[in-house]
């Protein structure tokens, strides 16, 4: 029962990082990225190709995260900014255009063949057989990015920005916020968090063109669980929906089922309030 | 010497021309109103000086041509307006809109020094500085627009109806207070309004517009005492 609930935990951890680089994106543009998972996949294989090319872990960690910062503000200049004004039906297509162009450039590159993906901490024991050293890594790094993230959009002027442009476009131009750039560094932003995510997933799962797809589901049902404008609801839905989905899936209702019963417990909560548990906008048009 | 000064100004919706040129201009540390009835296009003009929408003609502001300027532009070169509607950040805090405000502006002492000021003057948002923007009453949201506004220390600060949909003591109240900024800060002001007893007694110089054309323009006792618009704008 420990050992599933401390595996709940971990696992929610990913999706909660993952549902953080949704709620980044929704925050700068109140748009759902379909494409994010993706995006963190073909980050991580980025990353595999630089620890193959013979750099160090973390030399190749820091560049993917700042390789995925600056593409994913590409991305926002030159494939998403000519849609900026188009209804939201034309945006979902692109998203959905992005993910399978991104699937496909992977497996196209890099193969469908599963990879083995480093932990940066695999010499390391944690003395217990309830937790491993990387799940306890990875609960560590999304408590570090949900704090950062927390201190930089509540106590920096950039974060107030980021938030007031996504929130009210127009009354953001009226102070002088450059709302274009706003959005820009949302998607730069939410690219490197996936980044992370992917590089942690990984070594979970095991690197291949198909890795993020059933996490960005539960990533998404968490975003929208803990409410998709809060990034400390996100990592919130996400360990309930890990913990949940692993205990579910362990005493009540056995593996294959558990991710309907997780979205419709998901679905419920919503129905009840709508914004989430720590959200304060409630979603309307997804 | 003015500070803006506007010529031949029209403005498009889409393909429709809202305002057919137009020709004014503001006198320095001047307050001059825009009077007109609903739909005269008294918004439209505030929405053509902050480049929000298309326009044509040329908009000098201080010597230079601000006209194919992006909004922000303007606002960053002192050009602060208080929209329509109040254009509240609803979801953020009422110390977050206020500081936004001045987020042009660096962080500095006197930016905490402005804030400090403007909660003197406006009690009512100090008391609330951690609640929702959205959960202010009209006239504290219109309290609100006008302390964001000021925390950019414009030099020309544009009001669209501050007086709408708020109860005569608040409305003396908010006036009062511009005055008192105008006269202690020397703020540049064009103010739009329907009310425009309320309006003639705060400024200088008054214009009437039209459906999209100035039609009498002078200073504010000459406009008072127009027969015209008494029997139109001032119900005697
Ligand atoms: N967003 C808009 N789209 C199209 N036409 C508009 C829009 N806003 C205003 N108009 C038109 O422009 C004219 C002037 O409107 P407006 O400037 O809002 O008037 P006022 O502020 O003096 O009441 C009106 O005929 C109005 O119908
Ligand atoms: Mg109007």
């Amino acid at each position: 029962m420990l050992h599933q609930l401390v595996s709940g935990l971990m696992t929610g951890a990913i999706y909660g990082i993952v549902a953080l680089s949704l709620v980044m994106i929704f925050n700068a543009t109140n748009h759902i990225n379909f494409a994010q998972g993706e995006m963190a996949m073909f980050s991580t294989y980025v990353a595999w190709m630089l620890i193959n090319a013979g750099l160090p872990y973390w030399a190749a960690f820091g560049a993917t995260v700042a390789l995925s910062f600056v593409g994913g503000m590409a991305l926002e200049r030159m494939v998403l900014r000519p849609f900026r004004d188009a209804p939201l039906l034309s945006i979902v297509v692109v998203f959905v255009a992005l993910l399978l162009a991104f699937n496909a450039l992977a497996g196209w590159i890099w193969g469908y063949v599963l990879k083995k993906f480093p932990s940066p901490v695999s010499q390391f024991s944690t003395g217990t057989s309830l937790i491993g050293a990387h799940e306890l890594f990875v609960v560590a790094v999304t408590v570090l990015m949900l704090t950062v993230l927390f201190l930089f959009f509540r106590f920096t002027r950039l974060g107030l920005s980021m938030r007031a442009a996504a929130q009210n476009p127009v009354s953001a131009r009226l102070v002088g916020i450059r709302v274009g750039r706003m959005l820009t560094l949302g998607w730069g932003l939410a690219a490197a968090i996936g980044a992370i995510a992917g590089m942690l997933v990984a070594p979970i799962v095991f690197l291949d063109p198909d890795m993020m797809g059933g996490i960005l589901l539960y990533a998404f049902a968490s975003a929208l669980l803990g409410g998709i404008d809060s990034p400390a609801g996100a990592v919130l839905g996400g360990l309930i929906v890990g913990v949940g989905e692993n205990l579910l899936g362990a005493y009540v209702v056995g593996n294959d089922i558990k991710l309907t019963v997780a979205l419709i417990v998901v679905i419920s909560v919503l129905i009840v309030r709508p914004r989430g548990i720590l959200g304060r906008i409630t979603v309307r048009r997804v | 010497m003015s500070l803006l000064t506007v010529r031949g100004l029209k403005a498009f919706y889409g393909a429709s021309e809202a305002l057919h040129g137009i020709d004014f201009s503001l006198s320095r540390g001047g307050v001059t109103a825009l009077l007109g009835a609903n739909g005269a296009g008294k918004t439209t003009t505030l929405r053509a000086l902050c480049a929000m929408i298309r326009t044509e003609g040329t908009i000098e502001f201080d010597g230079r041509t601000i006209g194919g300027m992006a909004t922000e532009t303007i606002v960053r070169r002192g050009v602060a307006l208080v929209p329509e509607g109040r254009g509240t950040f609803t979801d953020l805090t009422v110390e977050e809109n206020l500081r936004l405000g001045a987020i042009t502006r660096g962080k500095s002492a006197e930016v905490e020094a402005d804030l400090d000021r403007l909660l003197g003057i406006f009690p009512r948002l100090r008391e609330r500085l951690r609640q929702q923007a959205g959960t202010l009453s009209g006239g504290e949201q219109q309290m609100l627009a006008i302390s964001r506004a000021l925390m950019l220390r414009p030099r020309l600060m544009l009001l669209d109806e501050p007086s709408f949909g708020l109860a005569p003591l608040v409305v003396r109240d908010i006036f009062e207070i511009l005055r008192r900024i105008n006269a202690d800060e020397g703020v540049t002001m064009l103010i739009v309004e329907q009310n425009a007893r309320l309006a003639l007694d705060l400024a200088d110089h008054a214009y009437l517009l039209e459906t999209g054309r100035i039609v009498l323009e002078g200073p504010s006792a000459d406009i008072r005492a127009d027969e015209g618009i008494q029997r139109s704008y001032l119900g005697y």
